[in-house]
């Protein structure tokens, strides 16, 4: 049976040429870029190579980029890091309620430590109200989180426009964009962003490698003290080989990146297509207009999501109930809580699937067919 | 080529490195996912785990993965502040302590909390004696390196857990990232254990907070609460294989060629204890068998790192860490060596694939190296 693996938001396979870029250095550079022999400044100039790869990428200059073992470090380190650093101004923080647990857990954190966090609640498309954030916003406030693209439902948020809105304001305005980044074309100038998450095995990277752009002149709290690696705002040798991987992937996902949007919006309607053709009644969780292209989330009324992803499975379909990071034990989702309320049925019924490198028209169809025979089955139709 | 730099880092094992390469091929699932690729890859991860317990006599549970020895420092020290602090709020460490741990420190302290960096003796070793009259009621945390990174020294890592095993409220880590694979070290009286791959040819971006289980810590990440909640970030299969792999290696090699590279050491001491103008800061007794560190006299360290370097033999001033700040050895400047010799200093470490012949060759080339350089100084 072939497996058709759709939860590339989860994580995903690595590009073959990002493999051989990491065995590469592995093998031949494998020296300490802190080191001054010539082991140590060819290990340093893969490390520059990448981070003006980074750079280029969003539109940032060399130094506004660290490099962090992922995109969970990268968020703590920008959010924790500005409220540590920017206490004196306030004690206040904005995100909203469908952040990723990397954002929420550290913001809960921060409220146990005396900060105080304004969780803005989101409408059924799943996109927050500009309108609330401007009433949220105080004079102490420090720092707005707000995610470029949800991970479950996959809505985007009007980054630009909170990016005009903080334009004037001392708050610093950080998104992570760890599932947005290599699917949505993204200029942190323009858009005026002031820090941004990256996570490299999102985009066929490696894994426990991410970064973090930091605007030049952010005050920024380090959290890992040691030696004086990433302008000492991040310690810790820097892990080479999985940078070289790293550069190789944001390569690949920048020259992709139109025909990678265009197969996956057009693998969206595809699955969409087959269960309509085939009767199935079915949500969708967000909106099709302001959405990821690889990530889809639907709700099937009268099925559970246990017996739905176990079915997956056993016909070959690796697909999610919601983040992967939640669905070690499946608890109800807080994004579809945020969009839907508590006592919503789609809490229970919602299926995320995510496309990614490898996946094919065919296989879509296989999918879309696995899908509507068990959604069927489970519904006594 | 002779690479004499191992302590700044190593070159992975081939086996390592197929075995990152194969997972991340064949199991790229998140551990996380519930589907079939997630559970092959928490499997492998669990698989992993096992044995790096294994190899290091405990339980399976008592290992929190990290992304390296800087963040397994970082979080064994502040985790343990946090979540103790209301018991008390003094550390004790010692001077010659990487920075992850030193800095570590120092930023505890302007959060209020009291540090005692301990000092050493000219062998650069602490005493237990000195840890016994540091602790206080508030002391928490004894944080003390099992090897010295710069100089190879050993702490009397037993003596200071059996001290602490008679003070049920002081927890006890040890930075073990350069000892591990080289001098044995037991964590049976050890709370908190600090290892980094790279440094025991796995992968850079890999490292192991070992913690006895009880211990109370405060997580620095905070997320998908992987890793028992310890630290969220998703799990890194590939390069935790490859740890677990390399870890087994070096400790078969420890055992097979242990003596060898002891032997190299040796040699290589004895011939540089033959020159007039060469100072050995490196301890005769209770030194690790890879880490040599000497001056040659009016020579700027840098210049001979530089000068070896083009003649094939890749060395380091101090930790490659601090290498590039040019500032003079804090651990050598604790240990009374005076300012203009600790400038000199160089640091050669070996790995189990060095040979004497290595060695000879080396020796030969410093002493045809200094000369020429002797002049251009002068």
């Amino acid at each position: 049976m072939e497996r058709i693996y759709l939860d590339h938001a989860a994580t995903t396979p690595m590009h073959p040429e990002v493999i051989e870029a990491v065995s590469r250095q592995m093998g031949e550079v494998f020296g300490n870029p802190s080191s001054i022999h010539s082991f140590g400044r060819t290990a340093r100039h893969v490390v520059d190579t990448a981070r003006s790869t980074a750079a280029k990428s969003i539109g940032a200059d060399f130094n506004e980029i660290i490099f962090t073992s992922g995109g969970t470090e990268a968020d703590n380190l920008a959010i924790t890091g500005i409220a540590k650093a920017m206490k004196q101004k306030g004690r206040h923080i904005i995100t909203t309620a469908i952040e990723h647990h990397a954002v929420l857990h550290t913001c809960e954190q921060l409220e146990r430590e005396g900060h105080e966090v304004t969780y803005l609640p989101v409408g059924e498309d799943g996109q927050l109200r500009l309108a609330d954030l401007e009433e949220a916003l105080r004079e102490d406030t420090i720092l707005v989180s707000v995610m470029y693209g949800n991970n479950e439902v996959g809505t985007l948020q009007p980054i630009a426009d909170i990016g005009q809105l903080l334009k004037d304001h001392q708050a610093v305005f950080h998104t992570d964009a760890v599932q947005a980044y290599g699917m949505e074309s993204i200029d942190v100038k323009a858009a005026h962003i002031d820090l941004l998450s990256v996570s490299s095995h999102k985009i066929n990277g490696p894994k426990g490698i991410g970064f973090l752009y930091a605007k030049e002149g952010i005050a920024l709290e380090p959290a890992l003290f040691g030696g004086e690696q990433e302008r000492k705002r991040r310690a810790g040798t820097e892990n080479v080989p999985a940078i070289a991987g790293f550069n190789k992937a944001i390569e690949l996902a920048a020259s992709s990146l139109e025909e990678k949007r265009e197969l996956y919006t057009g693998f969206k309607k595809q699955l969409i297509n087959i269960l309509e053709d085939k009767q199935i009644t079915f949500h969708l969780n967000g909106t099709l207009e302001q959405s990821l292209p690889h990530v889809v989330n639907l709700s099937f009324p009268g099925t559970d999501v246990e017996s739905m992803l176990v079915n997956l499975d056993l016909a070959g379909i690796a697909a999610s109930s919601g983040s992967a990071c939640t669905a070690g034990s499946i608890e109800p989702s807080h994004v579809l809580v945020a969009m839907y309320g508590k006592d919503s049925d789609r809490l229970r019924n919602s299926i995320r699937f995510s496309f990614g490198l490898t996946n094919t028209k065919e296989q879509i169809d296989q999918a879309g067919e696995a899908v509507a025979k068990i959604v069927a089955r489970l519904t006594n139709k | 080529m002779i690479y004499f730099d191992n302590s700044a880092t190593t070159k992975p094992y081939k086996e390592a490195l197929s075995t990152y390469v194969k997972v991340n091929e064949q199991f790229f699932g998140n551990p996380s996912s519930l589907h079939h690729l997630g559970l092959q890859a928490e499997r492998l991860l669990f698989e992993s785990r096992k044995q790096m317990a294994s190899l290091l006599g405990t339980e399976a549970e008592n290992i929190i993965f990290t992304s390296g020895g800087t963040e397994a420092n970082n979080l064994a020290i502040k985790g343990t502040a946090l979540a103790n602090m209301h018991r008390g709020r003094h550390i004790i460490t010692q001077q010659t302590e990487h920075p992850s741990v030193i800095n570590a420190c120092q930023q505890l302290e302007e959060h209020g909390f009291r540090v005692s960096y301990l000092p050493v003796d000219s062998h650069g070793q602490v005493s237990a004696e000195d840890v016994a009259a540091a602790l206080t009621n508030e002391t928490i945390l004894v944080s003390i390196m099992h090897v010295n990174n710069e100089t190879g020294a050993i702490q009397p890592i037993q003596e200071i857990a059996k001290l602490l095993k008679n003070e049920p409220q002081v927890l006890f880590h040890v930075d073990d990232v350069q000892g591990r694979g080289k001098v044995p070290l037991n964590l049976e009286n050890i709370d908190l254990c600090t290892l980094s791959a790279h440094k025991f040819h796995g992968l850079k971006g890999n490292g192991v907070l070992y913690k006895k289980k009880g211990v109370k810590l405060s997580a620095l990440l905070s997320g998908g609460n992987q890793e028992s909640g310890f630290r969220s970030g998703t799990e890194n299969a590939g390069g935790v294989a490859a740890m677990a792999k390399a870890l087994r290696l070096i400790e078969e090699h420890r055992r097979e060629h242990g003596e060898r590279l002891r032997a190299v050491q040796q040699f290589l001491r004895k011939e540089l204890e033959g020159r007039q103008d060469v100072i050995i800061h490196t301890p005769r007794e209770g030194c690790a068998p890879h880490i040599l560190n000497f001056s040659v006299e009016r020579l700027k360290g840098e210049v001979l790192v530089h000068a070896l370097e083009e003649r094939g033999c890749y060395l380091s001033t101090t930790s490659a860490c601090s290498s590039r700040q040019k500032k003079t050895s804090t651990v050598l400047t604790a240990m009374g060596v005076p300012k203009e010799i600790a400038d000199s200093s160089v640091r050669l470490s070996l790995s189990y694939e060095n040979t004497r012949q290595e060695a000879e060759a080396f020796i030969q080339i410093l002493k045809d190296t200094i000369p020429t350089l002797a002049k251009v100084q002068r």
